[in-house]
């Protein structure tokens, strides 16, 4: 048999071991779900904190995303996985997945909420309490929806580093798409450039359409609204710009 | 009843509202005048709690007020209608009105349909029910939001600059469904504008503003054709013409 890194023999026994993979791959989708439900929780609770006008609120907002965003993921993944055991939380490594990932992801869906909700005219925010909503009934109802157009680009290209960054599990035996291929490979034959190639081709078959489908819908809607654009709210985007870089 | 009581407002170290009181009585119809920058705007926002005083008080059927009871006492009092109509964008002119209707006051859809169609017809736009903001002229959107304001039916009505963004066709229009709901013996209007013929014909009370500070205060007769002091004068002397 060849000894060739790519040699044909190895992706025929990929191929014969296709549901390992798949079951990875299966477990990946999983955690990438369930940890963006709660990067989104987590997103439009602090992204909210972070407009409020009470100044202790915007603090907690920019505790929480300059902590989580300046720190590695996978700092804070090995700290749940090693070091909250000691606490006496011991989880399962999907569960860590699902949470870490989440409350990493989240500080950075919190910012996109928060650009989205102060790119909203201020009237909206008045017309909505001169009818007598409250701040949830008013987030709800007319802020929140009205953002979704100009959030969901940035929404997408998050869930696509979110998906990608789920593979810091393969480093905690996660049984994840990344974990399930190098396991493969390095459990029997050494094959692990066809087993980082079918992993890769994976992640790429769902993060590719999802960042050309966010980069189009954000040309056409800028192609659309250009002209529309308050000169308020303009200026209220290029300022957010400006403090993220 | 609506009172302010020696009510100062600030932003920040600018002074824009000084020692405004002001009582208007149900049914009342107040026009409030005077020159950009005079505080009108603050004032009637001040009347809904969208502003709250710095210090003085405003009290809507003798309660006060305050951060916490603003969002109730509204619900119960007052509407408002804003310079740039601030319709929600996302949303029919139906459900425009409806909101309010089925979210707060809790009828089923089809009673909030119901009512809401009624207000659009007052308006002259029951065909423009299924209409996003974005399709409807300036005229046509400020009279939506004029309907999103009855149907709640509050007692209290704040008109603050309602004509002020539109284009010269339209005015007419939406002064005129104004000028049919100043008839009603029901509603408290309190109206910032510059409009002075709308002035003359809907105000019970033309309340001046100057520098922040109310400097005159006389029925529409008396105001206009004998100016209460000199700076109304030359106010009147430079928007009449």
């Amino acid at each position: 048999m060849s000894r060739a890194p790519f040699a044909l023999w190895r992706w025929e026994r990929l191929w014969n071991d296709k549901a390992v993979i798949f079951n990875g791959f299966v477990t990946t989708l999983l955690v990438s779900l369930l940890a963006l439900a709660l990067a989104m929780a987590i997103g439009i609770v602090f992204g909210m904190l972070g407009t409020s006008e009470k100044k202790p609120l915007r603090a907690v907002n920019r505790v929480y995303v300059e902590f989580f965003q300046n720190i590695p993921l996978l700092v804070q993944v090995f700290f749940i996985y090693n070091a909250f055991p000691l606490l006496g939380f011991r989880w399962p490594v999907f569960t860590i997945g699902v949470v870490g990932v989440g409350i990493y992801h989240g500080a950075y869906v919190a910012e996109v909420i928060r650009a989205g909700i102060r790119s909203i005219p201020k009237g909206q925010g008045d017309a909505a309490r001169s009818q007598g909503f409250g701040y949830i009934q008013t987030m709800a109802y007319v802020i929140l929806p009205q953002t979704i157009k100009i959030i969901l680009p940035p929404l997408t290209n998050q869930a696509v580093n979110l998906i990608k960054n789920t593979s810091v599990l393969a480093t905690l035996s996660g049984l994840d798409l990344m974990y399930r291929a190098d396991s493969w490979a390095s459990q029997g034959t050494l094959s692990y450039g066809p087993a980082y190639v079918a992993a890769g081709a994976l992640y790429f078959l769902i993060c590719f359409p999802l960042a050309t489908w966010a980069r189009r819908y954000e040309r056409r809607i800028k192609e659309r609204e250009h002209l529309q654009l308050s000169e308020a709210a303009a200026e209220e985007m290029m300022l957010m710009a400006e403090e993220m870089l | 009843m609506i009172k302010m009581e020696h009510v100062n407002k600030s932003f920040g170290k600018t002074q824009v509202l000084k020692d405004v009181s002001l009582v208007v009585n149900e049914g009342e119809k107040v026009v409030i005048l005077g020159p950009s920058g005079a505080g009108k705007s603050t004032a009637i926002r001040c009347v809904n709690g969208l502003e709250l005083p710095t210090s003085g008080a405003v009290y809507l059927d003798g309660t006060a007020l305050t951060a916490k009871n603003r969002t109730q006492l509204v619900r119960r009092h007052c509407a408002m209608v804003f310079q740039q109509f601030n319709l929600y964008p996302h949303m029919t002119a139906l459900k425009n009105v409806t909101l309010a209707l089925t979210k707060l006051q809790h009828m089923t859809k089809a009673e909030a349909a119901e009512v809401a169609g009624e207000c659009l017809e007052t308006v002259g736009l029951a065909d423009k029910a299924q209409s996003l903001p974005s399709q409807l002229s300036g005229g046509q959107q400020q009279r939506v939001a004029i309907a999103r304001a009855l149907a709640t039916r509050r007692k209290i009505l704040l008109f603050d600059e309602p004509t002020s963004a539109l284009d010269p066709e339209t005015v007419g229009e939406v002064l005129s469904v104004m000028l049919r709901l100043s008839h009603e013996h029901g509603i408290t209007m309190i109206i910032v504008t510059h409009e002075m013929g709308f002035a003359k014909q809907a105000a019970d009370r033309i309340v001046f503003m100057d520098g922040g500070e109310i400097t005159a205060e006389d029925n529409p007769d008396a105001f206009f054709n004998n100016p209460p002091n000199e700076r109304v004068q030359q106010f009147l002397s430079k928007v009449l013409y």
